[in-house]
């Protein structure tokens, strides 16, 4: 039901784990099926110079997590936030219509985290 | 690599007897069993001798046994039949809450169509209390239905009781005895039971064909209108390399049923006692003692079922989980929730069922995989995080 995207995303996850003083930090959680995301974001000069993730959920949400945390690496506070769940699915070959709302959760740990980051740095600007 | 079938609650594979025996029947004894010719005959030789032998292992009178598509359809044919073939004595039925969703539902859609449905709790273990379905029968009860054993944690109810209940109180009663046959002792008389569901796929026979058991005498709607098959309460040519399929399986399981038993208990308790030791912060699922052979169900905390599932494939082993996340519906098992399990727990949740198929080998591999994976799972879960801090 996953494609070998998914599949190697999810047995092979990249980033993850946490970030010691991270400079924003996303937790989630998805009302329907009661999992949980956790992201850590390093940030130099606006730009996403690490990113870390802890995921509690099925295959389609660890393999989501590690995906979005490849796609907004390197990447500017702005570009993170129009990171979409979409674009996620998209990138891994697609997911099976029941597990869309798993993407969603990526989506919101990193916009969760960057809101996080932007609360502790009142003075920066995207 | 070699895989390792820990799913034989899901199916099983099926048995060189089950299948020996039905090849003919996709050959020469291809017949109508309602036909008059002697290829006709042939076929019906075949259909009355797999009755008979159903019959025997039930403790039951060959015309006492009606072959079905499945566990589902018996249960349909068995609650809907019984209900609306009695509506007029009243409309009340008693279930149990972790019923499987063939009786669940059945009962749900009743409700619909004017039925009352009294839906009984379990215990912690997932037992049905004899003594609440008493209390539940009211003038207007009609029907008992109640499983032999439940197919997510492998709890064997106390059928015999509740059958002689359901006698005193005049009330018919079902059993879902799809987990059962082949597994644990059966007998329609020891267990009081007006209405047996069984299922060839859960012992080693081919899928798509059960059985129900109908007393004499027990009043129940036909369920397919058509022929007259099955003496005139289920048309439709009999699906005969199905059935006999189905009577040869279930020969050998039942026959060998309390070697195999001992054997798989042995398993069974060597995973369990493994598992709960090797991986903290885990729990038993289901009764300790009255249990099936096959069956081991624990939660893992802080990790979810369908992960798990999904690297346990990866390393050859096929489980399944009561997690919300495999559920479809994304709400964690019924079954589960009934045993009290809160969400969380319920999310990480394994079955590993086990047939006589099953070596030692695989128990240690499993043993030696399992913790392994648990560990990886755990330290990527923000849940487990959190634990540990709570706990410094
Ligand atoms: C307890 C129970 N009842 C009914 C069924 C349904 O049986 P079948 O798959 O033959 O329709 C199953 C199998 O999943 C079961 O475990
Ligand atoms: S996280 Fe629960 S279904 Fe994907």
């Amino acid at each position: 039901m996953y494609s070998e995207k998914v599949m190697d995303h999810f047995s092979n996850p990249r980033n993850v784990g946490e970030i010691e003083n991270a400079d924003g930090v996303g937790l989630v959680g998805n009302a329907k099926c009661g999992d949980i995301m956790k992201m850590y974001l390093k940030v130099e000069d606006g730009v996403i110079v690490d990113v870390k993730f802890k995921t509690f959920g099925c295959g389609a949400a660890i393999a989501t997590s590690s995906m979005a945390t490849e796609m907004v690496k390197g990447k500017t506070l702005k570009e993170a936030l129009q990171l979409t769940n979409k674009a996620v699915a998209e990138a891994l070959d697609g997911l099976p219509p029941v597990k869309m709302h798993c993407s969603l959760l990526a989506e919101e740990a990193i916009h969760a985290a960057v809101e996080d980051y932007m609360k502790n740095h009142p003075e920066a600007v995207i | 690599m070699n895989r390792i079938y820990m799913d034989n609650a899901a199916t099983t594979a099926i048995s060189a007897e089950a299948l020996n025996a039905m090849l003919p029947c996709f050959g020469q004894v291809f017949g109508n069993a309602s036909s008059i010719h002697s290829t006709g005959r042939d076929a019906r030789k075949k259909l009355e001798e797999a009755r008979r032998t159903v019959a025997g292992l039930l403790g039951a009178k060959p015309n006492e046994i009606y072959f079905t598509s499945g566990g589902t359809e018996s249960d349909n044919w068995a609650i809907k039949g019984a209900a609306f073939a009695n509506r007029h004595k009243g409309n009340h039925i008693i279930t149990s809450q972790i019923e499987h969703h063939a009786v669940l539902h059945t009962c749900q859609w009743l409700e619909k169509q004017g039925f009352e449905v009294t839906c009984l709790p379990v215990d912690e273990y997932g037992l049905v209390n004899p003594e609440d379905v008493e209390k539940a029968i009211t003038d207007k009860t009609i029907l008992i239905s109640i499983m032999a054993a439940n197919n997510e944690i492998g709890t064997v109810e106390p059928i015999a009781e509740i059958g002689k209940i359901a006698k005193e109180h005049k009330v018919l009663f079902h059993c879902d005895a799809v987990q059962a046959v082949g597994a644990i002792h059966v007998n329609v008389n020891d267990w009081n039971v007006d209405m047996l569901s069984l299922s060839a796929h859960k012992f080693h026979g081919p899928k798509g064909v059960g059985a129900l058991y109908i007393r004499t005498g027990c009043k129940v709607e036909q369920f397919m209108h058509g022929g007259a098959q099955e003496r005139g309460r289920r048309a439709t040519t009999e699906n005969l390399p199905g059935i006999v399929g189905l009577a040869a399986a279930m020969e050998k399981a039942v026959n060998g049923m309390e070697e195999n038993a001992v054997r798989t208990m042995y398993l069974r308790d060597k995973l369990i006692d493994g598992l709960l030791k090797t991986i903290p912060h885990t729990r038993l699922n289901g009764h300790p003692m009255k249990r099936l052979p096959g069956n081991v169900n624990i939660s893992v905390r802080f990790i979810e079922g369908e992960a798990l599932l999904l690297r346990l494939d990866l390393a050859g082993i096929a489980g399944s989980s009561g997690s919300a996340c495999t559920s479809g519906s994304l709400d964690p098992s019924h079954v589960l929730l009934a045993i009290g399990l809160p969400h969380e727990i319920a999310h990480g949740s394994l079955r590993l069922s086990l047939s006589d198929n099953n070596t030692e080998e695989e128990v240690d591999e499993v043993l030696k995989v399992l913790p392994e994976i648990v560990t990886s799972l755990r330290n990527m879960s923000p849940l487990y995080e959190q634990f540990l801090q709570e706990e410094k």
